[in-house]
């Protein structure tokens, strides 16, 4: 069926502008605005849901296309999926309900500007994650940076203006590299239609500097080593709804780049700079592990722990085998659902006492048994305890990475031990002990919103990790032809290189 | 005896001539009676010269004995003047009403100034070129002191007049040099004998006459003049100055280069990656401590005439066609900025410090809207026009592998992007100061029509960059 990404792309726009005919902000209004935005997201994930199921996934090739006249011939408004964007399409619809719901009662001033600003922010990732051309990529990749700035910046916490600065020149200093890149491309391939331009063979020696171009924008996004200090003072400063498209969406745009962009387009150059990538993904596993360890305050802490389990990923896709592509892209999507429901629940215990500190809780098991539940099983998921879906992924590109290099391999599992080191210490600072704080005697166990909130995700989590074979399924052919196709171009460049020696 | 000009390619400003004339006539004997007729005339005449032009389709013409030349570049430049002097028009004279500046001779300057510029863009031999950047600078130099009252506003006509005087000189001789060793004044000319090895002494010319130049469109190092009369003229008569004279600065700086010393384009593209580069540069840094509005916008159209010279760095079409689309897109940017800051008055008191702008978003909230839209249009965020303009100018540089200025020129935006989020951040992000007072209509249509054009342009921008592609190939 044509028209169904752009009516995915249409979609939040049209609630974005029903809900700016609300003029002023009274009760009835307020309801009313709400519920367009919960309704909008709501239909988008099944609209999304529809789009999956046209989807194909045993075939490697671009589906539901769509083009449509642009800037010129060569630049037309592209649109398409294949097995590593789609899970990402419907990720994102799937998380934005919860985001809506989340911020249900905790946003309370300017509600209609923070519906509106999510709502672009919808249509802006599906955007990045179905463009089919490297311009459309590129401009919804840096437009969701002015949502996001004000999301933090309006409705974030106390340092909330640093930290959207940050996070916006941080990203943006990444992104107009990219560009130079991109244009670059531009002249080289003389298209900018992503199709092409993965058939299309680069010259090796501007394959580096393309390489570390984009590199230079997806390692900020994503984040790595040493370039993820904005990730902790975003997460911290966002709103929960904000953190959780940061971790669920925001993060595995750098991912997808690396997939669609980096290894296919500049094979060479990307086995070239695997060894550098993975330094910092053992780096980033290691380090920001520790890191996270030592921090006060929960929403920095599953922050730091992102920043590990991104490690993970970068490494699982420069392997380059089929078990760390698929360990990685498994281990964004489980993560993406993981992470975001960490930051819904520490959302839920903030709206209550309004401290992130994790020595303000303690002993909260006492008073909320369906939260140490819910919070437990995201706990579990984030160490990567078999039975999670937190499980696969880490396993998979571990596997993967045991396969290109065991030291790499040996390194980023000490990674697994430290995970646990900080999420269970985590959970049993919050969760267990006796409850010895005045302000924690009479707090509330999970009402029913947070409940319909929390309980999708605690089923998603325990049935992708015990049946993570629909997921897998998606990517499996378009990894293989990944897979197939680097390896066939490095062949090739080695087959030249021995004809010239 | 010589033949009778061909007037045909110049009719639309021979019509502008005639018609600022007779309104000058109806000012001297009318007196400032007939004030809102003539404000209302000038408007109508500009109207009636932008049909013209915009029907002049572009064709190709010459005349005055290959002086004055009418092209396609020619005719979307002179229609980007056009509508700056327009919209500038318009929003002027509510404003200069409350600031009791109203006099009747604003209008004919700004029609004279609009003539001048015209002239520039059509220029094709030294002394059309310069008759006409007189004729416009002579105009600027009034409307910047019109004011007269107002210590600020002459001490900016003073300095304006100083500088732009000394910046003309440079200009003259440089263009003496050029005739004195080519032996020729037109531009056709002066490339028929660059072609075959440039004499020394039109390389040097070519440098005053570049210096010159840089003066006109504010480039670094001859743009120091710039903060100082944006800060001091009268808002409406800055946002003028940042539109129109720099559209036909930039038009003139085009043809001069590429139709007049194309066979040494590496000695002027030196010279202009420098101003490139240093433009971008200060422009970036400086407007970081400003707390004036007109000053920030002031260092602002320093970087982003910086940002144009890339393109024009590259010296290809493509290189034209960046600079086109982004002085048309910039026009739009700057006449939107300017119409918000005209907006920014409280008790009947126009305010111009970036901290008024506080909590904009919660008292005046599209207000706030289109101010944002222009300030991350012009920090090159996509999907915003401005991010197009940059496309476009660094597509050039790297099509003419100048990659180190598109680095430099990609690094300079994101210093640039901080201090545009710093006025999104005080009318988003603070608590609200008291809320402006009611705007005048003509400047908020100006105002929501740039609006519109710099948040929607990238759902159908073709239009634009066709005609600015056709325009550039003209040149060539």
């Amino acid at each position: 069926m044509p028209g169904l990404l752009s009516g995915l792309l249409l979609l939040p726009l049209v609630g974005a502008a029903l809900i700016l005919l609300f003029r002023e902000e009274s009760e009835a209004n307020l309801r009313n605005i709400r519920f367009i935005a919960l309704w909008t997201t709501i239909i988008t994930f099944a609209l999304s849901l529809a789009a999956w199921s046209k989807f194909d996934p045993g075939s490697p090739s671009f589906q539901l296309v769509e083009s449509y006249p642009w800037i010129s011939d060569q630049i037309r408004f592209r649109l398409g999926v294949d097995g590593f964007s789609m899970p990402f399409v419907v990720l994102t619809a799937f998380l934005m309900p919860f985001c809506i719901l989340a911020s249900w009662e905790s946003i309370t001033k300017r509600v209609r500007e923070y519906m509106v600003c999510f709502l672009v922010l919808e249509t802006l990732m599906i955007g990045v994650f179905a463009a089919l051309d490297l311009i459309a990529f590129y401009v919804f990749f840096e437009a969701g940076l002015i949502p996001m700035f004000l999301i933090i910046g309006v409705w974030g916490g106390k340092r909330r203006i640093y930290a959207a600065f940050k996070f916006f020149l941080y990203t943006l200093l990444g992104s107009v590299l990219m560009l130079l890149a991109v244009l670059a491309m531009y002249w080289n391939a003389g298209t900018t239609d992503i199709a092409v331009l993965l058939k299309h063979q680069f010259p090796s020696s501007m394959q580096t500097w393309l390489w570390l171009a984009f590199f230079a924008s997806l390692a900020v996004k994503m984040p790595m080593w040493p370039v993820h200090t904005w990730l902790p003072d975003a997460h911290v400063e966002a709103p929960t709804a904000g953190s959780v498209i940061l971790a669920g969406i925001l993060l595995k745009m750098g991912g997808y780049g690396f997939i669609r962009f980096s290894l296919p387009m500049f094979p060479e150059a990307s086995a070239y700079f695997a060894p550098f990538v993975y330094a910092l993904s053992v780096i980033a596993i290691i380090y920001t592990s520790l890191v996270a360890m030592m921090q006060e305050d929960v929403k920095k802490l599953i922050a730091y722990s992102s920043v590990a389990h991104m490690g993970f990923v970068t490494m699982g896709l420069f392997t380059m085998t089929p078990q760390g592509v698929q360990g990685a892209m498994f281990q964004m999507v489980s993560h993406g659902i993981v992470s975001g429901a960490l930051f819904l629940c520490v959302g839920v215990v903030y709206d209550r006492l309004h401290t992130r500190e994790i020595a303000a809780y303690g002993g909260l098991v006492q008073r909320m048994p369906l939260y140490a539940v819910a919070f437990m099983v995201f706990t579990m998921a984030n160490v990567g305890l078999p039975g999670t879906s937190g499980f696969i992924g880490e396993f998979l590109t571990l596997l993967g990475a045991f396969r290109a290099n065991p030291w790499v391999a040996f390194f980023a599992t000490t990674g697994v031990i430290l995970s646990a080191c900080y999420a269970l210490w985590l959970y049993a600072r919050m969760i267990f002990g006796v409850i010895d704080k005045p302000a924690l005697t009479s707090i509330m166990d999970l009402n029913r919103r947070e409940q319909v909130i929390l309980a999708p995700l605690v089923v998603l989590t325990i049935y992708y990790g015990v049946r993570p074979g629909p997921i897998l399924d998606a990517f499996a052919a378009s990894t293989d032809h990944l897979v197939k196709s680097y390896q066939a171009a490095l062949a090739l460049t080695n087959t030249a290189l021995l004809t010239v020696q | 005896m010589l033949p009778f000009p061909v007037l045909a390619p110049a009719l639309p400003e021979i019509i502008l001539v005639v018609g600022a004339l007779c309104l000058v006539l109806l000012g001297a004997i009318q007196g400032d009676g007939a004030r809102r007729a003539i404000q209302t005339l000038s408007v109508g005449l500009l109207i009636v010269v932008l049909g013209l032009v915009h029907l002049s389709g572009g064709k190709q013409g010459v005349g005055f004995e290959g002086a004055f030349i009418a092209d396609g570049f020619a005719q979307l430049m002179k229609v980007f003047t056009l509508i700056a002097s327009i919209a500038t028009l318009l929003m002027s004279f509510q404003w200069l009403e409350r600031e009791r500046v109203e006099r009747y001779e604003y209008s004919l300057l700004v029609l004279l100034a609009t003539l001048g510029m015209m002239m520039m863009i059509s220029a094709n031999d030294l002394i059309a070129l310069y008759i006409g950047l007189e004729l416009q600078s002579l105009a600027l130099y009034v409307v910047a002191a019109i004011h007269r009252d107002n210590s600020k506003a002459t001490e900016a006509g003073l300095k304006y007049f100083v500088l732009g005087a000394l910046s003309s000189g440079m200009l003259l001789y440089g263009a003496s040099l050029i005739y004195g060793f080519a032996g020729t004044t037109s531009f056709s000319g002066i490339a028929a004998v660059v072609k075959g090895g440039a004499p020394l002494g039109v390389v040097i010319g070519l440098v005053f006459l570049l210096a010159g130049m840089a003066f006109k469109i504010s480039a670094v190092p001859f743009h120091m003049w710039t903060p100082d009369v944006y800060e001091g003229a009268p808002t409406p008569v800055a946002a003028f100055f940042s539109a129109g004279p720099k559209m036909a600065a930039m038009a003139m700086f085009v043809r001069v280069v590429i139709t007049a010393f194309p066979a040494i384009a590496p000695q002027w593209q030196q010279i202009v990656i420098f101003i490139s580069i240093a433009s971008m540069a200060l422009g970036a840094f400086a407007a970081i401590g400003q707390t004036n509005i007109k000053r920030l916008l002031a260092y602002s159209s320093i970087a982003n005439m910086g940002y144009a010279l890339v393109g024009l760095a590259a010296g290809t079409p493509e290189g034209v066609q960046g600079v086109i689309t982004y002085m048309a897109i910039y026009l739009v940017t700057t006449l939107g900025s300017f119409g918000c800051v005209l907006l920014m008055r409280r008790d009947g008191q126009a305010v111009e410090t970036i901290g008024d702008l506080a909590g904009l978003s919660r008292t005046r909230p599209w207000l706030a809207f289109s101010l944002a839209a222009m300030m991350f249009s012009l920090a090159g965020i996509p999907p915003l026009a401005g991010f197009w303009a940059k496309f476009y100018v660094f597509g050039a540089a790297i099509n003419a592998k100048l990659f180190a200025l598109a680095i430099i020129g990609v690094v300079t935006s994101v210093v640039g992007a901080y201090y545009y989020l710093r006025i999104v951040k005080l009318m988003y992000f603070d608590e609200p100061k008291p809320a402006f007072d009611r705007g005048d209509a003509s400047v908020n249509g100006v105002v929501i029509v740039c609006t519109i054009f710099v948040a929607l342009l990238s759902i159908a921008p073709a239009a634009l960059f066709n005609a600015a592609a056709a325009a550039a190939r003209s040149l060539f």
